[in-house]
């Protein structure tokens, strides 16, 4: 009997506003110098108050609508306290008894097909400050801190233990991080943007939480880690430990931390610098832009991608929109050289679609649509540009590049000459072909476009080789 | 634009820091010297709270008062001595000594906004802020001799006020006379977006003294009970004759939320002062902490050395009072009694205009005569708290001398009508002066 494991998480995701939750210190801060987007409020002095963003209210509002939760009628900030250096006020402003919405769903692809993970609660917070510890965290000498992360929104979403398996926790985050990417309230490119505390038991045994994993792979890996760890620790006969652990990226273990600043007692209450938030009428006025799913189907319907092509490209709103940028006449060739041919070339070079110009890749279409080159040459031309956009070069457009590297399909007679001179310098597998061994016709098709470097439609090349053959027998 | 010259004696050490030469801008209270509590943020002159933990910080930015009081052209003075962070009733426990009353100075000015008090009633200005947690407005206003407001809850902005108890405290005028609150608070009250608690009700109001003919003046009995003095029923009864004789209704009523008020205080601001107060590490303003140690050691060592011993009580009560498993029992009672005062005070204002009794119940004590028993200090602000904990605006105005000592009589009305407590302290007032 398989044992039944039980995942659920705490999804925590910077909101992408201009201005940070209570003050109005600009978030775009990961290429400036630490400190220097800080004021009276972000950075706790004595007799600052905190003044809510509309704007991270509304955007919470909207991941509330997209993930079916009800939003509360009247929810309230609460402070958590505990001391931490980078922790400005010595308490965080979050909510705590009466979140912002509770109840919701999203839908996932499950080990067993669509499934529906319930959503436990939605808040908003602000992001603490950053610690950077010179040398390790206990013999370090000292540690800066850097508050320019403090007061960044954050919603903390937190799911029921629905997750049967690791995979599909990751096939959540990737669908969590689409949705709010289609709702334009994230950045999931941005360092640090998500944060996760996933929780996880065997069935039947105690429930461990491992703490602050900060990236998608990383979910998946300290997951698997983690089940292994407990069916080993079960296997043995002994009793998983409810605990806190830590997972350590770099190496891919997760490890128990039992240090003092985690046996915290918060003593949360409601924070009386903000009034309770009244916004349920609110949610009722906001329209959702169109997300994964709908997305999904009208690719289908409207050009006809393959289920499988229409989940890639909605898999994130910018391939999404990439593919609708340059689908025009061509959708089906379009969704077939993204899903198939693009994303693999891009991740192979942790390159992001939108340094690709549509331009470029609508130029690219047209070639491979009028057949002008084979599709060994589209990939040696995509390849040739993403190493150029990598590199930081001029970009060519593949006209230019089919124009260089003489990648035009070849014309009847060039490869009628071929032809003829593979037949001359192969006669063995001219002979063998006429004995009817069928691999030989292969080989001979391979040295003509060994001769043609590519550019003969192979397809061509097949019928023209066994017209000429079946002439000269 | 212009200056000043400000280097006064301070016999009764009512401030902790005076700038020598203030400057001013044109405006209603052009050049008009007023002097600030220390807990109130003032850009570029050094706030302390009374405390050793934020020796040397200067604040970078202004108060939302202190911005207004400058834009009216007032003349920024200095910052007046205080209870460290606000906790005490004398003034005692400032880390820079105490203030002593200019009426006696054997004996205390009140607290918390102490120097604020002594400074109007020693003189050396004619107006300060001073802010009220629990009374801390007016305490000092009564035993000095002078007169103190404290304003509705969100009438004036709290920002830059350092918190000591955010659901409770505002900062309030006080002057040597009823016109004189009533100019300050014209100038200070009002919406500011940078307070989410702050209402859109500015004050632009002339005291009537014409208001006492047919007022209806609530007098409740706890406020004439056990714990105050004889001597004080006795003046402020003679305040309340004076009352009746220019035609004021006196009806007797019942405050039964009195009993619980004063625990429900002292739960509710020690936890939030054990929350507030908690930023003070030594890692961004005020004395550097020791970054030789392990952090939690550092941290412990520099809040121990640095804050003062009531102030570490009051931390500890409030630490205590949220923690699991006792925040249902302490915190949740406290806001349920709140709601009783609250209650209270709505059905009493909806039978009366205003309420009235004593402002303390003694007069200043000597100095050193409270600092011993914490518990004894905390009853001397029995008949203060309600209002806080009601959210409603009360007015201290002299009554009359006991011992030489100054008793206050203090006015109590509903929420954001303060006109009507201003005008009922002001009609008192020129009756005291002018009428007999
Ligand atoms: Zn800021």
């Amino acid at each position: 009997m398989a044992d039944e494991i039980i995942i659920g998480l705490e999804i925590h995701c910077q909101l992408h506003t201009a201005s940070k939750l209570f003050c109005g210190c600009d978030t775009d801060f990961r290429s400036d110098a630490p400190n220097t987007h800080t004021c009276p409020v972000c950075l706790g002095l004595p007799g600052s108050m905190p003044m809510l963003n509309k704007k991270a209210v509304e955007y919470a509002l909207m991941v509330a609508k997209a993930l079916h939760c009800e939003v509360l009628s009247e929810c309230e900030f609460s402070r958590k306290n505990y001391f931490y250096p980078d922790l400005n006020k010595a308490y965080q402003i979050t909510q705590y008894d009466k979140p912002l919405a509770e109840n919701g769903h999203i839908l996932i692809e499950g080990d067993n097909g669509e499934k529906k993970i319930r959503i436990t609660r939605i808040h908003l917070e602000e992001d603490p400050g950053r610690s950077v510890h010179m040398g390790s965290q206990e013999r370090g000498r000292y540690t800066l801190v850097d508050y320019n992360r403090a007061g960044i929104p954050l919603i903390e979403i937190v799911t029921e233990p629905d997750l049967r398996s690791p995979k599909e926790a990751r096939r959540l985050l990737n669908k969590m991080r689409a949705t709010l990417e289609y709702l334009n309230v994230f950045d999931s490119e941005a360092e640090g943007s998500l944060r996760v505390d996933a929780n996880i038991s065997i069935k039947g045994s105690n429930r461990v939480e491992i703490k602050n994993i900060s990236s998608y792979k990383g979910v998946e890996k300290a997951l698997l880690f983690e089940v292994t760890r407990q069916k080993n620790v079960i296997r043995r006969g002994l009793t998983v430990e409810r605990e806190t652990r830590h997972f350590l990226e770099s190496r891919g273990v997760t490890t128990s931390s039992r240090s003092k600043e985690e046996e915290n007692d918060y003593r949360y209450f409601p924070e009386p610098d903000l009034l309770p938030l009244q916004v349920k009428s609110w949610v009722d006025t906001i329209i959702l832009p169109e997300l994964p799913d709908a997305r999904r189907e009208r690719f289908k319907t409207r050009y006809g991608c393959f289920t499988e092509h229409a989940k890639t490209l909605t898999g994130s709103k910018k391939t999404a929109d990439f593919f609708e940028s340059v689908a025009g006449n061509n959708p089906a060739l379009a969704s077939t050289w993204i899903a198939d041919y693009l994303l693999g070339e891009l991740n192979y070079r942790d390159m992001s679609i939108d340094s690709v110009p549509p331009s470029h890749f609508t130029d690219l279409l047209n070639h491979l649509a009028t057949e002008a080159i084979t599709d060994k040459s589209g990939v040696e031309i995509l390849r040739a540009m993403l190493d150029q956009i990598a590199e930081g070069k001029p970009i060519e457009t593949p006209t230019a590049i089919i124009a260089r590297l003489g990648l035009a399909k070849t014309g009847g007679d060039e490869i009628a000459g071929m032809i003829g001179d593979v037949i001359k310098e192969n006669p063995q597998a001219v002979k063998d072909y006429y004995d009817g061994k069928k691999e030989a016709l292969n080989y001979l098709v391979g040295q003509v476009m060994k001769k043609s470097r590519g550019r003969a439609d192979p397809a061509q090349l097949n019928t023209l080789l066994v017209s000429r053959l079946t002439k000269e027998e | 634009m212009g200056s000043m010259t400000f280097h006064p004696e301070d016999p009764y050490h009512a401030f902790i820091t005076t700038v020598r030469d203030p400057e001013y801008t044109e405006g209603p209270l052009s050049g008009v010297p007023v002097a600030i509590k220390d807990n109130i943020s003032t850009s570029g002159i050094e706030t302390t709270c009374g405390s050793a933990i934020l020796r040397g910080y200067i604040p970078p930015y202004d108060a939302h008062v202190i911005t207004l009081l400058r834009r009216a052209g007032a003349a920024i003075v200095g910052k007046t001595n205080m209870d460290e962070f606000g906790m005490g009733t004398t003034t005692e426990s400032s880390a820079f000594g105490p203030t002593t009353n200019p009426n006696d100075s054997s004996r205390v000015p009140g607290g918390s906004s102490g120097g604020s008090a002594a400074a109007v009633a020693a003189g050396m200005v004619p107006y300060a802020l001073g802010s009220d947690t629990g009374g801390s407005i007016r305490c000092p206003a009564s035993f000095c001799g002078i007169v103190g407001l404290k304003p509705s809850y969100g009438r004036v902005s709290r920002f830059g006020l350092i918190a000591y108890a955010n659901s409770l405290e505002q900062i309030g005028p006080m002057a040597r006379d009823v016109s004189g609150v009533s100019r300050i608070f014209s100038v200070i009250a009002g919406h500011d977006p940078r307070d989410a608690t702050s209402a859109d009700r500015p004050y632009n109001h002339e005291p009537d003294s014409d208001v006492m003919d047919g007022l209806k003046i609530g007098i409740p009995d706890e406020y004439f009970g056990e714990g105050v003095d004889p001597a004080v029923r006795e003046t402020v009864t003679g305040a309340l004759d004076i009352c009746s004789s220019m035609g004021a209704e006196l009806i007797p009523c019942r405050m039964p939320s009195m009993q619980y008020s004063l625990a429900a205080y002292y739960v509710i601001c020690t936890s939030e002062a054990s929350s507030n107060l908690a930023r003070f590490d030594g890692i961004r303003y005020g004395p550097a902490v020791n970054t030789k140690k392990r952090w939690h050691d550092a941290f412990s060592d520099y809040r121990h050395d640095h804050f003062g011993k009531e102030v570490r009580r009051r931390i500890m009560l409030g630490t205590f009072a949220l923690s699991e498993g006792y925040y249902g029992r302490y915190y949740q009672k406290a806001q349920a009694a709140r709601r009783m005062v609250r209650e209270d005070f709505r059905r009493i204002l909806t039978q009366v205009d205003i309420i009235a009794g004593p402002t303390m119940p003694t007069i200043a004590y000597r100095l050193g005569e409270k600092t011993k028993d914490p518990l004894q200090m905390y009853l001397a602000d029995i008949l203060t708290v309600p209002a806080n904990l009601a959210g409603v605006p009360a007015i201290s105005v002299p009554c009359g001398m006991i011992e030489k000592m100054p008793v206050g009589f203090q006015i109590m009305g509903s929420n954001f009508h303060e006109e009507a407590i201003i005008d009922a302290a002001y009609a008192f007032e020129q009756e005291m002066k002018h009428g007999r």
